[in-house]
């Protein structure tokens, strides 16, 4: 117990010195790299709750999608460095936000910390009836059959601000392809990476989709490795990204929520409400939406990584 | 038998997690940045290994073990690459910087 | 075996605290680039201890993502790094 104790002691810490440091850094290219070192450690955090699929996604997203997000956005600040030393915001508005920031970090403590004992949960009625869906992940319960309209528009959220990232293309350059072009050489470690990473990088994404139905795992956190690992090719050059004009990878964008959405229009003929389930099929319905949703969410990170389109579309 | 597994389990991952302070040792002390990138991927990849042979016995069958190999495996390879790629960039860049 | 799994975590956690902190000082843009391969590394076996300790398997799966998220992360970083870049690869 003790030592369990002493373990969790160290890594809060070590986390909030991370954090701290992320904060105090000077040089924007290092705050990103202590994000990224944030997301690590806050996935071992999750696991020390015993919450798996949260350490999932957060080292997947956090660690991964956010922080190469936040490189390419560092990449292109580089080049207007003095305007945005003139934005730096004064001292005290600064302190107005750390104020703001300590206000809401004391609510949460309180709230944590002053819930009733046993605090109000939901927990045995989800578990209760997670068998009638099939699935034994309480998690994938939760998001594909409880709460499966949150899902649903949260991906569509995520169109969105793919929509929104392609807006700032100039318009000429509308449905044109994305970054600048990039070729690989031959004796660059970086191409070997790209060469040896995403063949292993794929087989785990899809074993994350699959074994997300019964244990910790799901759709995002397999989408979320499937993106890392085409970024990463992007990268070394060893393919070019299409144009986002191209017909068969805006269907592939759509796909997941179109087809969530129609399976759920379903459920009013076949079970009586939207998004509800005919006992039988739960299970397989469930598998389909997620493969669908998997791929629509791979390409949809990728594309927002990828940035908004650069050079002009090619010819049809 | 398992008395033996489990003082099988001590000794290994204790070797491990020497050889994962050898490692931060190698990157306090050393000089120079390509040294200490040497110190932390090779010190650090062999108490990995370390640390997983000494869990296999306790892993949950086979399938369990294999995947304990498989992610050091990998670790090693990317590690290997990766490790190239930090060098090429200490070396493009300069000692000073 | 528990507690001292759980301890010899707690240990390599304490390295990798320590190499953390050097790295991050560190004057030179790669020695941070560095971070990646060592959280990548250290947390793996922080994991893989974890999940023996605590009989929470997934923990193995979490490092598997953590091995793949790192290697990627440290490339994204060599690829963003500031300092003369090569201009033979990049052009619109």
């Amino acid at each position: 117990m003790i030592i369990a104790w002493t373990f969790d002691a160290i890594l809060a810490i070590i986390v909030l010195a991370v954090a701290g440091w992320t904060i105090a850094a000077r040089d924007t290219f290092a705050a990103v790299i202590g994000f990224v070192a944030y997301g690590l450690l806050l996935a071992l955090v999750w696991v020390r709750l015993a919450a798996p699929d949260v350490a999932l996604t957060e080292a997947a997203i956090g660690g991964g999608m956010t922080g190469v997000l936040l490189l390419v956005a560092v990449a292109r600040l580089r080049a207007a460095q003095a305007a945005a030393a003139a934005e730096t915001p004064g001292a005290a508005l600064r302190l107005v936000a750390g104020g703001g920031c300590a206000v809401i970090a004391a609510a949460l403590a309180a709230s944590v910390l002053l819930l009733s004992d046993p605090a109000p949960t939901l927990a045995p009625a989800a578990a209760a009836n997670l068998p009638q869906t099939g699935l034994g992940n309480p998690i994938t319960g939760v998001l594909l059959a409880y709460r499966a309209l949150d899902t649903l528009l949260e991906k569509v959220v995520l169109l969105l601000a793919l929509l929104g990232v392609w807006s700032l293309a100039p318009d000429r350059l509308w449905g044109g392809l994305p970054g600048l072009k990039r070729h690989a050489r031959g004796d660059d470690p970086l191409v070997f990476l790209a060469r040896l990473l995403p063949p292993v990088g794929i087989v785990i994404g899809v074993y994350l989709l699959w074994v997300g139905a019964d244990d910790p795992g799901g759709a995002f956190q397999g989408g979320a490795i499937l993106a890392a690992m085409w970024i990463l090719a992007l990268m070394a050059g060893l393919i070019d990204a299409p144009p986002v004009s191209r017909r068969w990878l805006r269907l592939v964008l759509v796909a997941g929520p179109v087809v969530f959405f129609a399976i759920g229009l379903a459920g009013f003929p076949l079970a009586g409400a939207f998004l509800a389930y005919p006992e039988a099929y739960a299970k397989p319905l469930i598998i389909i939406i997620e493969v669908v949703l998997t791929l629509s969410i791979a390409a949809i990170l990728g594309l927002l990584v990828a940035g908004p389109p650069e050079r002009a579309p090619p010819p049809p | 038998m398992s008395l033996a597994l489990d003082i099988f389990t001590v000794l290994a991952v204790s070797a491990g997690a020497f050889f994962f302070l050898a490692g931060t040792v190698g990157l306090l002390r050393f000089p120079d940045a390509l040294t200490r990138l040497h110190a932390l991927t090779k010190a650090d990849n062999l108490g990995l290994g370390l640390v997983v042979l000494g869990l296999l016995p306790l892993a949950d069958g086979a399938l369990g073990a294999l995947k304990l190999i498989v992610v050091w495996l990998f670790v090693l390879l990317a590690g290997a690459t990766v490790s190239q790629l930090l060098a090429r960039v200490a070396q493009r860049v300069g000692p000073s910087r | 075996m528990a507690e001292f799994l759980l301890a010899a975590a707690g240990f390599v956690l304490l390295t990798v605290a320590l190499g953390l902190a050097r790295i991050l000082v560190g004057p030179a843009t790669v020695d941070r680039m560095m971070a990646a391969q060592l959280l990548g590394t250290g947390g793996i076996a922080v994991l893989l201890l974890l999940a023996a300790a605590t009989g929470l398997s997934a923990a193995v799966d979490v490092a598997l993502t953590l091995a793949v998220v790192a290697a990627f992360a440290s490339a994204a970083f060599v690829k963003g790094a500031p300092g003369p870049d090569d201009p033979a690869t990049d052009k619109a």
